[in-house]
């Protein structure tokens, strides 16, 4: 999933500081699931910046409204219905979701509320973890199902570096090395010899080629 | 035309140092470490931003180290730039007669003074030194492109027998051999029992027969450099015996036990089968450098081409 973080509410206030009425919309996929923007969070963010601009005795109109998937238009649609009440949306949505919003409703500013910071895993209650850089070539199966590029902090596709020591890595003692557990992992499955060849250098024209990337799949296209 | 080749393919034991450049541009300060080094090493390693700490390019370091005629040997990090500048680097340094380059992934950026810098890793080290080989044996760069003049330069590489998982050291030994590695530099060797184990099963797999590999020493200042060395400098492996010995000696002598220390591991490795020369890092110590040669026995140095 992605996963995103609430910024500052300081930050935030800034940014809507110009405007009288304003639509919080959150966002009931990815950013739900790591409490930054679902449902409730944005309940949340609403009360706080309604309950400031009062302390402030500032007339400020602010509602809520929480979509299923902010990055699709299908649902984004769904805003059609109150939309020009507002002189602005403050999205919870991760980057995709903003751009979606933005993308169509073009005579309204869409302001972040969010910062998206990457693809990874809930790991624990509280915890995310990064573990998919989205290069689009993946090599899971070659690392035992362990990504050196997302989980390496030099992305090595032929490591570990020599900071390895006792499993972690040498930039954060509670970091574990990525080479650590490939190795643990492919010993496990006796296919060690997989990193006895040397792998080529990575194709990133995959993942930062020619502007944004996209998918096209014509079987799933509308006729 | 790289003199540490010509030492190495002729048998001979070499003895290399290391110069960092200063973090300015003031060229003496580089000047002042060839003086100090010349006729003590057979070539000069040029750090490439050490610890992620914005220094004078190595490149141009090397430049400065060979117009006082010493053979410099240019690191090269993977951390600050793409497979483009890489191989452009390589090309520049060739053409300004640098014979030497070392291929490495580099400390994390996070490490040193920019650490909101991206950190590259556009290829990993292994990478860079099959590219620099293709350039150098084929004439190619990396997709096939041929060069209108290879780069001539003697490749070395690092590795770390003190990391872990032991076992896989060896292996990736291997690989680094495999993709164009004609020298090998290690890591800080303190922990001479463990670097043994690791030559012996180099040595099993018939890699000493393959590349040249010189034992890493760097003499230690001062008992706290060498609990700071184990602490906190990756990599390290430091045993308690030696930070115990550098303990038993009052402040005012422990350089010199150091010193003691340093000529006592070069000795060592001379003896080691397999070990065909030092890498003296002497940190910010260069004078002593000559001192550790001539203590160790390894002087004179064979004249130079």
């Amino acid at each position: 999933m992605i996963t995103a973080e609430q910024k500052p509410i300081a930050e935030i206030r800034k940014m809507i500081e110009p405007y009288k009425r304003i639509l919080v919309v959150g966002c009931g996929s990815c950013v739900a699931e790591c409490a930054a923007g679902g449902e409730k969070e944005t309940g949340m963010l609403a009360s706080a910046l309604r309950m400031a601009a009062k302390m402030e005795e500032k007339e400020v109109l602010i509602k809520e409204r929480t979509l299923d998937r902010q990055c699709v238009k299908d649902f984004v649609i769904q805003l059609e219905d109150e939309i020009d009440r507002y002189d602005a949306v403050l999205s919870l949505g991760c980057g995709a979701g903003v751009q979606a919003v933005a993308e169509m409703y073009p005579e309204l500013p869409i302001i972040p509320a969010l910062n998206t910071v990457f693809l990874g895993e809930t790991k624990d209650q509280g915890l995310w973890v990064e573990n998919c850089v989205g290069c689009g070539d993946c090599m899971l199966f070659f690392f035992g199902g362990i990504c050196p590029l997302a989980r390496c902090s030099k992305q090595l596709l032929n490591g570990p570096c020599g900071g390895s020591m006792n499993g972690r890595c040498e930039v954060d003692a509670d970091l574990p090395c990525a080479w650590q557990l490939i190795i643990d992992r492919l010993e496990r499955f006796d296919a060690l010899e997989r990193l006895e060849k040397i792998y080529p250098p990575k194709a990133w024209s995959r993942k930062q080629g020619k502007g944004p990337r996209k998918i096209i799949r014509e079987d799933q296209q509308r006729v | 035309m790289s003199r540490l080749k010509e030492v190495l393919t002729q048998g001979g034991f070499a003895v290399t140092a290391e110069c960092g450049p200063p973090r300015g541009a003031d060229p003496e300060a580089v000047i002042n470490k060839a003086v100090l080094l010349k006729g003590k090493v057979d070539a000069v390693n040029v750090t490439d931003n050490q610890t992620a700490i914005v220094r004078m390019s190595s490149l141009a370091a090397c430049t400065l180290l060979k117009s006082r005629g010493l053979d410099p040997v240019l690191q090269v990090v993977v951390r600050d730039r793409n497979r483009i500048a890489l191989q452009s680097d390589i090309l520049g340094a060739s053409a300004l007669g640098i014979g030497n380059v070392l291929c490495l992934s580099g400390d994390h950026q996070s490490f040193g003074n920019q650490p909101d810098a991206v950190g590259v890793f556009d290829l990993d080290s292994i990478q860079f030194l099959q590219v620099v080989k293709a350039m150098r044996d084929e004439g190619i760069i990396l997709g096939g492109d041929a060069l209108t003049g290879a780069p001539d330069l003697f490749i070395g590489a690092a590795a770390n027998p003190f990391g872990d998982p032991f076992s896989f050291r060896v292996v990736r030994l291997g690989k680094k051999i495999a993709a164009g590695a004609d020298f090998i530099q290690t890591q800080c060797i303190y922990n001479l029992e463990r670097f043994q184990q690791w030559m012996e099963m180099a040595r099993d797999r018939g890699f000493t027969e393959r590349v040249y590999i010189l034992g890493g020493v760097t003499p230690l200042k001062s008992a706290g450099m060498a609990k700071y060395m184990k602490n906190k400098v990756a990599g390290m492996d430091v045993p308690e015996p030696v930070i115990k010995r550098m303990e038993s000696v009052p402040p005012k002598s422990q350089g010199e036990e150091g010193i003691k220390i340093c000529v006592e591991t070069i000795q060592r490795l001379r003896e080691m089968p397999g070990v065909h020369g030092v890498h003296i890092m002497a940190i910010e110590w260069e004078e002593k450098v000559g001192e550790i040669v001539e203590r160790a026995g390894l002087m004179p140095r064979p004249e130079g081409i």
